[in-house]
């Protein structure tokens, strides 16, 4: 990871958020990525995102596994905490952090070997807690650090750069989130940032496990004719699905929701995802509507994108275990120990 | 009948041989639990299948009135309640001693000894003659023979009874069956038989401001106690009762009185990987968290480990060693994982280890690697058995000192981190090794990328030999460090020219043979280690001796390798006694061996001296 410093320019037109924050705020390290990496335009995502719901830095946790995409934390937000753990064991890391202190947004950013190949287990489990987080896969289909085998996500027929053909069936995180009970699951671009943004600051409100697969091409080693991960193939092969917008609560105006045609989903700090376009009969609520549309479309050789998928009644983590609405760690100690006194009558029934 | 017991009071040792899953657990605990409140010295030990019902099952009890409750190899009464294992039962039974078994149907001649005492009790035909019910009449045979053993050794009857309501106090009808069964028992044994045996049992005094507690329970209330709000696991034997008992414990004294909610989160992972994950990820957000596994979870844990002793990160972790390699013998008991927790994960990694001896010792060092693991931002994994933490031992009374306050090592405050001019994670502070660390969501200030790769002082990213050696260097010195604040070794005895060394649950045995070796002429000094890093004494003390036998349950010489890895010491001056079939220590083993090798090698002048 890089620890190359940019140089800070004060820009005239930079605009302050909420906090008195600008965007550069939420920059972090110059990024060692190769030139064009979709990774970095969903750095550049993030760092919207989180400028435009002004989110204090350090309130965040950015947590990652091992792999090109899990370098990206050190990329944005230099005032938060960052945890680049080892390969695929991201969820549980995160689980421990969010079990011991809920009042931080955690943002995990993997790939799809860290996720769908050594860390499958994990994020399965993860989905089961409905565990509150971001969770961003950065999906190009193949191993990049150690110069370009196939991921579990790479397509059946997709070519390799040496010319192979990948004879495996893919893993489709959507698919496999729909079936394990996943409460928010959408599915960006890179090259996409218009739709991207706006599906970030869902993920970020969302009570629960958001997965965000991002479809993020690998200029070095998928990015080639055959390839069904590179810029021209997802181009050409989008379909946004869905489009939405995201209505802060702060910034709530009744009269644009709820017009005939659309489905409004409001968060439960009250923000709204207003879906301004989605397939006729389609309800992103709707769990079988939703699995039914992605395998209509599976086989196709088209990218479906945008919000697919959002319940925001499933109970979190911490909700299901009853905790404290504040971290555990704020529990004081006085509280914690139970005393010699105690420990003295337990033992009466030791006896 | 020419062979004869001697007549002996508080001294004997039995065995019960049941067939799993059929209650017999419950009713061999009640045993233990009544002689225990005669205020007698006794021990309890399991020896059980890894089954769930129908296999065949043991359970030894020890009385002694000196105290020595270590494994006893020699029987003076087999209670044979299992068929299928009747053969080499009768012939575990010393010369002269007592079989009692179910004679409901006739005993195979083939299976009858001239040297032991046979007494037939029908438990089954008593049994089903006064219970309907087929599961009743399964379960109160074992009460049944609970109650001739009441009689055959003047176990007092009447604290039987009142144990039994205390344990069915919700349920008379239950507890009226159960005193029926422990009746129909008791009468028999007392019409058929001179009661009680030669060997038997007297009331003592011997376990006031005791308890009978098991280790795992007693980690579990050690985690309690130290304030840990995070604990992740996963299912496996002999560990999973350390969660339970600490789950049990947080739904009673970890609801908040005012709001009611938990002050803890117990998170069953997908696998030991997680767990760990878990863990590090609940530490390095500032919680006291921890976990409990056993050997298999360990291997699997060692990637994360490395992670956590890399980017320092304190995690806390109860190993209940099994037998091994692989899933080996799961319900059985060794030391086999010293290496693989002293060194988890690849690279240059060493770990801080707690090795507890009892119970007590589970209690006390449970709570102390939270401390330890905080000070020294590291991985502490409290190594215990399966003896030591799913028997119940009677050991003294557990105490808290309420003074007590945490030690969380250096974590920044908001305050102080708005001080510096820059963090810098791992920077030592004045000469401690121990670098400050920050926590998420205090300071923008404090914030760092936290990283299993190379890394600087500065925290970092680096490929650069000097930076990486340097913060690697400091590990090692951080480790050694640890060693002032470990337990220290329990050394006994002075100036002997043979030292006996060993750890955990081998205690009591060694001990004990230290004893026996003493009334041989055999005289030797003891020594328990209780942690890694070595401290000072351990090193003084095997060179103080001419010959160190190292007593361990496993087959490498897993502490031997240790020592001399660790301390200057010749290698020639360490032989190791080793057990490692999967059964408690016994005594026995321990001076059968000593005295072979003292007969094979040159006696140190003086060892003998005094017999």
């Amino acid at each position: 990871m890089p620890s190359i410093a940019k140089p800070r320019v004060a820009h005239p037109s930079a605009q302050l958020n909420q906090i008195g924050l600008k965007q550069r705020d939420y920059e972090g390290v110059m990024s060692t990525l190769c030139a064009g990496c979709g990774h970095d335009s969903v750095t550049a995502a993030i760092v919207r995102a989180l400028w435009e719901l002004s989110i204090e830095p350090h309130m965040l946790a950015k947590m990652s596994g091992i792999g090109c995409s899990s370098k990206t934390p050190a990329y944005f937000v230099n005032g938060a905490h960052g945890f680049n753990s080892a390969h695929g064991r991201m969820p549980p890391i995160a689980t421990g952090a969010n079990a011991a202190n809920r009042e931080l947004l955690y943002i995990g950013v993997s790939g799809d070997g860290d996720s769908l190949s050594i860390g499958l287990g994990h994020l399965c489990h993860a989905i089961r807690r409905n565990l509150r987080m971001v969770y961003l896969i950065e999906n190009n289909g193949v191993y990049g650090l150690t110069k370009g085998q196939f991921s579990a996500s790479a397509d059946v027929g997709s070519k390799s750069k040496r010319g192979e053909a990948n004879q495996m069936s893919p893993i489709d995180p959507m698919l496999l989130g729909l079936s394990l009970g996943a409460t928010f699951l959408a599915r960006g671009f890179s090259g996409d940032k218009e739709q991207l943004v706006p599906i970030l600051k869902a993920a970020i409100e969302h009570r629960g496990f958001a997965m965000v697969d991002i479809i993020s091409p690998c200029v070095t080693f998928n990015d080639h004719n055959g390839s069904t991960k590179s810029y021209l193939y997802t181009r050409q092969h989008q379909i946004e699905a869905t489009q939405m917008d995201f209505v802060p609560p702060a910034r709530e105006i009744l009269a644009e929701i709820g017009t005939a045609g659309e489905i409004a989903v409001t968060l439960h700090d009250g923000s709204v995802v207003r879906f301004k376009q989605t397939p006729e009969g389609y309800d992103p609520t709707n769990r079988s509507a939703v699995s039914r549309y992605l395998e209509e479309h599976a086989g196709t050789g088209k990218i479906v994108t945008g919000l697919l998928y959002v319940n925001e009644a499933g109970p979190e983590l911490h909700e299901l275990n009853h905790t404290p609405a504040h971290a555990l760690t704020k529990v004081p100690y006085e509280k914690l120990c139970p005393g010699s006194k105690v420990l003295a009558e337990m033992q009466q029934g030791w006896r | 009948m020419e062979h004869h017991v001697s007549a002996r009071v508080n001294d004997f040792a039995m065995k019960l041989a049941n067939v799993n899953g059929t209650g017999s657990a419950s009713a061999n605990g009640l045993i233990l639990q009544a002689i225990f409140r005669m205020g007698i010295p006794v021990s309890g030990k399991n020896l059980f299948p890894s089954n769930i019902q129908g296999l065949p099952t043991w359970y030894e009890i020890r009385v002694n009135r000196d105290g020595h409750v270590a494994r006893a190899l020699d029987y003076d009464l087999m209670v044979a309640m299992n068929a299928q294992t009747y053969d080499r039962d009768v012939h575990e039974v010393r010369s002269g001693g007592y079989v009692l078994y179910d004679s409901s149907w006739p005993l195979d001649g083939s299976l009858l000894r001239d040297d032991v005492h046979f007494i037939g009790i029908p438990f089954a035909e008593i049994c089903n003659e006064a219970f309907a019910e087929p599961r009743e009449r399964t379960l109160m045979k074992n009460i049944a023979y609970t109650g001739a053993l009441a009689a055959l050794l003047n176990i007092d009857q009447t604290i039987v009874e009142a144990l039994l309501a205390e344990s069915f106090s919700r349920k008379p009808a239950l507890r009226d069956s159960n005193v029926r069964a422990l009746r129909l028992g008791s009468d028999y044994a007392q019409k058929h038989f001179t009661c009680p045996l030669p060997f038997h049992m007297e009331t003592m005094n011997a376990n006031v401001g005791k308890v009978l507690i098991d280790g795992n329970t007693a980690a579990a209330l050690g985690c309690l106690y130290a304030g840990a709000t995070v604990a992740a696991w996963y299912p496996i034997t002999p560990a999973t009762s350390v969660m339970d008992g600490f789950k049990s414990l947080c739904e009673k004294y970890r609801k908040d009185p005012e709001t009611g909610v938990n002050n803890y989160i117990i998170l069953q992972a997908e696998d030991e990987l997680a767990a760990i994950g878990m863990v590090i990820g609940a530490m390095w957000n500032g919680a006291r968290a921890f976990t409990s596994t056993a050997g298999p979870g360990i291997s699997l844990m060692n990637e994360l480990l490395g992670l956590a002793y890399y980017a320092e990160i304190p995690v806390v972790l109860v190993d209940v060693q099994r037998v091994g390699p692989s899933t080996g013998m799961p319900t059985r008991t060794q030391q086999s994982d010293l290496l693989e927790c002293a060194y988890a994960s690849h690279g240059d990694t060493k770990h801080i280890l707690l090795l507890p001896a009892n119970p007590g010792e589970c209690f006390e060092f449970a709570a102390k690697s939270f401390d330890l693991a905080e000070q020294f931002q590291t991985p502490v994994i409290m190594v215990s058995d399966l003896d030591i933490g799913m028997n119940d031992w009677v050991i003294p009374e557990l105490k808290w000192d309420d003074s007590y306050r945490p030690n969380r090592g250096r974590i920044l405050s908001r305050e102080e981190i708005e001080a510096l001019p820059r963090f810098e994670r791992y920077m030592a502070e004045n000469g401690t090794q121990v670098a400050p660390r920050t926590l998420p969501g205090v300071h923008p200030k404090g914030a760092y990328f936290t990283r299993g790769s190379g890394h600087n002082k500065f925290g970092n990213y680096t490929e650069t030999p000097a930076e990486y050696q340097e913060v690697l260097d400091r590990l090692l010195k951080k480790h050694r460090a640890a060693a002032s604040f470990v337990p220290a070794a329990v050394i006994e005895g002075r100036g002997s020219e043979v030292g006996i060394v060993t750890l955990g649950g081998c205690d009591a045995a060694v001990r004990e043979a230290v004893e026996i070796l003493a009334r041989r002429g055999i005289r030797a000094d003891f020594m328990r280690v209780r942690a890694f890093p070595f401290g000072p004494e351990i090193e003084a003390f095997l060179n103080a001796h001419e010959t160190n036998f190292i007593v361990e349950q496993n087959r490498d010489a897993q502490l031997r390798s240790m020592l001399t890895l660790e301390t200057s010491i010749s290698k020639e001056k360490l032989q190791s006694v080793l057990v490692y079939g999967g059964f408690p220590l016994s005594a026995r083993h321990v001076v059968e061996q000593v005295v072979t090798r003292m007969d094979q090698t040159p006696v140190p002048v003086g060892a003998r001296a005094r017999s």
